[in-house]
């Protein structure tokens, strides 16, 4: 058996600093093109990568947006250093949101991220420590390979 | 092969690195001491011409020599145009100085502009739109979203751009008016950039353009400058504020769309705008009017005045055009539609495979690490990124990075300095 080709990439994400919040999504992104993937394909997992890579930003201290290319799955982790989250279901709902007044008037934190994620992946894993951190684990088939 | 009106003048190139640097969509690579253009890149958005200080590079347009060949010519004068002239000169006498230039009819762009912009506005709140809408109006940046942002085709409005619309009403008059056949007509447009002129030549799209040709800008204004002074008549103007302010980047959102309309001018501005919109964000937004050039068409390369001062003379006009009795013209749904299917022209692919191009663009994250990253430009590149690109789809070797070949000359040295170093067992080695 041959071995499979792979990409490994990490993007670090900044807590708070939004003036960086969507760098590593835009460049999962022009790997995703670089590689072929559909382009619809691709925008699905930009979408979900930038909403996880938001929730950093807005929510935790530091954290590093990974993925995994092969030709046939994108596999993406979104890894924290954070306060966590407290009650997972609840974050699941649509326009539930912890996000503090200030964000919300940057226009973000509309409790639209996670549903958004659950909305393009076709598997989404949380793995979350109160007072430590959150994994955002999310899977994407590619059925055109 | 594509069309393409940005052409290099290799003779005056000298090989320098001002326009690799500012492509949008790094399509220039320097060759044998030529900026070269990657035609699947291309735009035509202009850039490399703002960016040559040797102006190696010019937009190739139509000449008024075709008018001989028709018996009916029109000019569809850009909104744009109108914004040369210092504000006492009247637009009647602007048009009536073109028409002498040897055409039999004359049409304000801002005419169809209007009738465009009423349907985009009717089709914004209709139940079928997938926000945020994107504007047809500047080729350049349709191409843009064909090259790099293939998924959001299915945003632009299905409506072709007031150029066309103005061509099919231009048509219609003359055929009515003369009875003669379309053969019979000629449709010139006064462009200010080198994307409409291609426009006119290879549509974005599938279909054909309804316009025959392209006059540049800068050359009719030449002509009617002169013929101010003694072209006194005036032909009557009947586009409205809303149809001439097309003409600075901004003026399009307010004639669609009151509220939530996003205007963004500049390439790179696009670009980026175009990003947040792939990402899902904007998703409150109606409409997004995109324009390739700062400022909006009064930013082209074909255009004499400074865009800023052309922006306030628009302005300016369009208070005094500020009247309701401007009735819309009547155009048939048909001859407002889209006439092309857009279809996406992605390039950044590395390879058909996805194996070797996930193989390709692991090599190349091992390149940049290779690269000194100062992104200097003199392997003909715009950047140390996008050497390693070019080497992964081999148009390009690490040794024309003349930083990595000096290494290689330096261990070369090296172990020149070695071998003579030593000696043959016979003349010294004990």
């Amino acid at each position: 058996m041959t071995e499979q080709a792979v990409l490994d990439v990490a993007y670090q994400v900044a807590g708070g600093d939004f003036s960086q919040a969507g760098d590593g999504a835009s460049r999962l992104k022009r790997v995703l093109q670089q590689i072929g993937l559909a382009p619809a394909l691709a925008r699905r997992i930009a979408v979900a990568a930038y909403e996880a890579e938001l929730n950093i930003v807005i929510h935790a201290y530091s954290g590093v947006l990974r993925a995994r290319v092969s030709p046939i799955q994108v596999e993406v982790w979104a890894e924290d250093e954070g306060p966590g989250i407290p009650d997972v279901d609840l974050a699941m709902q649509e326009g539930y949101s912890t996000a503090p007044d200030h964000v919300r008037a940057l226009g973000f934190g509309a409790g639209m991220g996670l549903p958004n994620m659950r909305r393009n992946a076709d598997t989404l894993e949380i793995k979350t420590v109160l007072g430590e951190g959150t994994v955002v684990y999310m899977v994407f088939a590619n059925r055109a390979s | 092969m594509y069309f393409h009106s940005v052409k290099l003048h290799e003779d005056r190139c000298k090989g320098c690195t001002n326009c690799i640097k500012r492509c949008p969509t790094e399509a220039i690579r320097v060759r044998q001491g030529k900026a070269i253009i990657d035609d699947a890149r291309c735009v035509d958005c202009g850039e490399c011409i703002r960016a040559c200080p040797n102006r190696a590079k010019s937009v190739v347009t139509d000449s008024r020599a075709e008018l001989a060949r028709r018996k009916h010519n029109v000019c569809l004068v850009a909104p744009s145009f109108f914004g040369q002239f210092r504000s006492e000169v009247a637009l009647g006498q602007v048009l009536a100085s073109i028409k002498s230039l040897g055409f039999s009819h004359v049409l304000e762009v801002a005419q169809a502009a209007d009738v465009v912009a009423e349907a985009i506005a009717r089709y914004l709140q209709s139940g079928s739109v997938r926000f945020p809408a994107l504007s047809t109006s500047c080729p350049a940046v349709v191409r843009l979203v064909q090259v790099r942002f293939p998924d959001l085709i299915d945003h632009f409005v299905p409506f072709d751009a007031p150029m066309e619309v103005a061509a099919y009403i231009a048509r219609d008059q003359i055929r009515q008016e003369t009875g003669c056949c379309d053969e019979d007509i000629g449709v010139f447009f006064t462009t200010p950039c080198p994307a409409k002129m291609t426009a006119v030549h290879q549509p974005v799209g599938q279909g054909f353009s309804q316009v025959t040709g392209a006059l540049s800008m800068a050359e009719v204004y030449a002509d009617v400058f002169k013929r101010l002074t003694t072209v006194t008549s005036e032909e009557p103007v009947y586009g409205s504020a809303r149809g001439l302010t097309w003409a600075v980047s901004g003026g399009e959102g307010v004639a669609i769309a009151k509220d939530g309309y996003l205007a963004v001018d500049g390439l790179q501005h696009v670009t980026s705008i175009l990003e947040q919109v792939e990402l899902g964000r904007l998703r409150s937004v109606k409409y997004i009017e995109g324009q390739a050039c700062v400022g909006g068409c009064v930013g082209g390369v074909l255009v004499v005045e400074n865009p800023f001062i052309a922006r306030v003379r628009v302005a300016r006009l369009a208070q005094r055009l500020n009247r309701a009795d401007s009735p819309l013209l009547s155009v048939p749904a048909s001859a407002l539609a889209l006439r092309q299917t857009l279809t996406p022209r992605p390039f950044l692919q590395l390879d058909a495979n996805i194996e070797a191009a996930l193989k390709k663009l692991n090599d190349l994250e091992i390149l940049v690490g290779q690269l000194p990253m100062l992104d200097c430009g003199a392997c003909g590149a715009p950047h140390c990124r996008a050497l390693a690109e070019d080497i992964v789809r081999g148009t390009a070797s690490l040794s024309d990075c003349v930083f990595v070949l000096r290494q290689q000359v330096n261990s070369l040295a090296g172990e020149l300095m070695d071998l003579a170093g030593k000696l043959p067992p016979a003349m010294g080695r004990s």
